[in-house]
């Protein structure tokens, strides 16, 4: 009796295990592939059967990558433009938000109901007027016109919002009571309060900003201008007779957000789950 | 509350209003004024070419005669049975990480990897896998399932099935997040109770399990459905901005885009861009209509 129960036990634990091994090849399967095929020497990359594993190991891909194509270049586009990003997102965000939760001042309910009603309201031409209003700015084919657009989201304005409310009067009060001004309230008192929303409004915003294509396409006409998603796409339909570089330089575009990912797991699943059922 | 302002309370409004200020007139630049204007936008000629005019519903007319718009509008539809997929397949990985084993938390890590890294990544990697010498073919021949390489990219009736695999595949890990917090929302003593009631195994998966994650069923299908209509990058990456081969791939966010920054025909790309969002408009008020009936009424 006892030993069949613990025979079961391990047996649906040998299952179980099999189901998660299988699955996280399924999930995974398609980057270790691009990985071992930028790791191949040119003879194996189109071998068939395909060499699962590659062997003899070559990273030459990984040197040469940064010959045949700018990719410091896109490296730094892409740091850049995220940077810029999300600097302007959490500067702007919050110093919108803040008086929005605690500072009553007229029209703030207009306010926040007009910012509220965009996420409901169809922007079916979002895309379309934003170019148009890009150019008449004369910030086309600058990244200050890729990153402006979505400088402020209204998501992450309501977000900190919340965040703002539910800070306690008495933090308020003990800082007006010493003297404080608006600005050192805000700075010194409330907003090292709400880091962990600021936490999710910076990881957001970095994924958003780090992986997006369509938009620096539309907006930048230098290539060399490209951030590396932009790039990666504009260069595998021209080096596609040549795939490794590609896999090898797609790889190393995704070497950054995999690592923040790894390093902030539990902010990035509790941010990127909690903000949809909040 | 107009009637008399006290010093202090004036220099706080004033104080706000500075605060706001950045954050409003980018706002009002970037997200009010396109929604406003995207709407009478639709109804010119707005274009490269032409000088602008007020063409009343020209656009909407041309739109109904366009065949590639009907073709694009079909894709989407048809894009849509993803979401069903994707709801089956994340509850059941929901299910297969919420356990105790050893290391099931690196499992969960493991699956969410897809959802951070870029779509154009991940359309690459797939492209490579779904080549005619590639390893989806080596694997189905291997198993027997075929027995000649297929072309999934260049085969219209593979083309769309394979985008969709990838969009369902990027997604999953992040349904999957949700549906595990649903089910850890569920309390255990509500399960056991059931249990010594002399409910069996499937009982309680049926009368309790499923109803209290319904909630959570329909957010995950609102926000697939969205995902769906709108899909592009996947699509974009593997197939170009037409939609290849032969339209097979032209969904409706393709063809809009093809419209507006290839033809830069801004005023009728504004009009599908109209038409699709309305066409979004119903399905969310439909699945609205569907929560209130449904499961939400368990919390109410």
């Amino acid at each position: 009796m006892n030993n069949a129960a613990s025979l079961r036990k391990i047996a649906s634990g040998i299952i179980l295990y099999a189901l998660l091994v299988l699955t996280a090849l399924l999930c995974l399967g398609p980057f270790l592939w691009l990985l071992s095929t930028s790791l191949k020497v040119n003879a194996n990359v189109y071998k068939f059967p395909p060499q699962l594993i590659p062997w003899p190991l070559n990273f030459k891909n990984f040197s040469d990558v940064f010959h045949i194509m700018p990719l410091w270049t896109y490296i730094k586009n892409t740091v850049l433009m995220t940077g810029m990003g999300v600097l302007l997102n959490v500067i702007i965000c919050t110093m919108t938000a803040y008086p929005l939760a605690r500072i009553a001042f007229p029209a703030r309910n207009f306010v926040f109901y007009a910012i509220v009603s965009t996420m409901i309201l169809p922007n079916a031409a979002g895309m379309i007027v934003n170019f148009i209003i890009i150019q008449k700015l004369h910030l086309y084919n600058t990244i200050l016109g890729i990153v402006l657009p979505s400088a402020v989201s209204v998501f992450n304005v309501f977000l900190l919002r919340q965040a703002f409310i539910t800070i306690p009067n008495d933090m308020e009060y003990s800082g007006r009571i010493d003297g404080a001004g608006e600005f050192r309230i805000f700075w010194n008192i409330m907003v090292p309060m709400v880091r962990p929303a600021i936490a999710t409004v910076v990881i957001f915003d970095f994924m958003a900003f780090w992986n997006s294509m369509i938009w620096p396409i539309i907006i930048l006409d230098d290539k060399e201008k490209y951030p590396l998603a932009a790039a990666l796409q504009y260069l595998q339909g021209n080096l596609s007779y040549n795939f490794p570089y590609i896999a090898a330089g797609t790889i190393i575009s995704v070497i950054p957000i995999i690592v923040i990912f790894l390093v902030l797991q539990k902010q990035f699943i509790n941010g990127m789950v909690g903000a949809v059922k909040g | 509350m107009a009637a008399k302002w006290s010093k202090q309370q004036r220099s706080r409004a004033r104080f706000a209003y500075l605060m706001i200020a950045p954050g409003v007139l980018l706002l009002i630049v970037f997200t009010f004024y396109p929604i406003l204007y995207g709407l009478p936008l639709a109804f010119t000629n707005y274009s490269a070419l032409d000088t602008t005019k007020w063409i009343g519903m020209k656009n909407f007319q041309r739109a109904f005669n366009d065949p590639d718009f009907y073709v694009a509008l079909k894709n989407s539809l048809i894009y849509v049975i993803v979401v069903p997929i994707i709801q089956i397949i994340a509850i059941l990985m929901a299910v297969l990480v919420n356990t105790k084993l050893k290391f099931v938390g690196l499992f969960r890590v493991a699956f969410f990897i897809p959802v951070v890294t870029s779509m154009v990544a991940a359309a690459i990697a797939w492209k490579w896998m779904y080549e005619e010498q590639g390893i989806i073919n080596y694997i189905l021949r291997s198993l027997g399932l075929t027995h000649h390489d297929i072309a999934f990219m260049v085969e219209p009736k593979y083309a769309l099935a394979g985008v969709m695999l990838v969009t369902i595949w990027k997604g999953l890990g992040y349904y999957m997040m949700i549906y595990l917090a649903g089910l850890q929302s569920i309390p255990s003593e509500l399960q056991e109770a059931a249990r010594i009631d002399g409910a069996n195994r499937l009982q309680v998966i049926r009368l309790i399990t499923i109803p209290l994650l319904m909630p959570f069923v329909l957010l995950c299908s609102l926000l697939s459905v969205m995902g769906a209509i709108r899909v592009f990058d996947e699509i974009f990456v593997m197939h170009g901005p037409k939609g290849d081969p032969i339209n097979s791939t032209l969904v409706a966010s393709v063809y809009t885009y093809k419209v507006a920054f290839q033809d830069f025909d801004f005023g009728y790309a504004a009009a599908i861009g109209l038409v699709v969002a309305l066409i979004i408009l119903v399905f969310s008020l439909f699945m609205f209509r569907y929560t209130r009936k449904g499961g939400l009424t368990y919390y109410e």
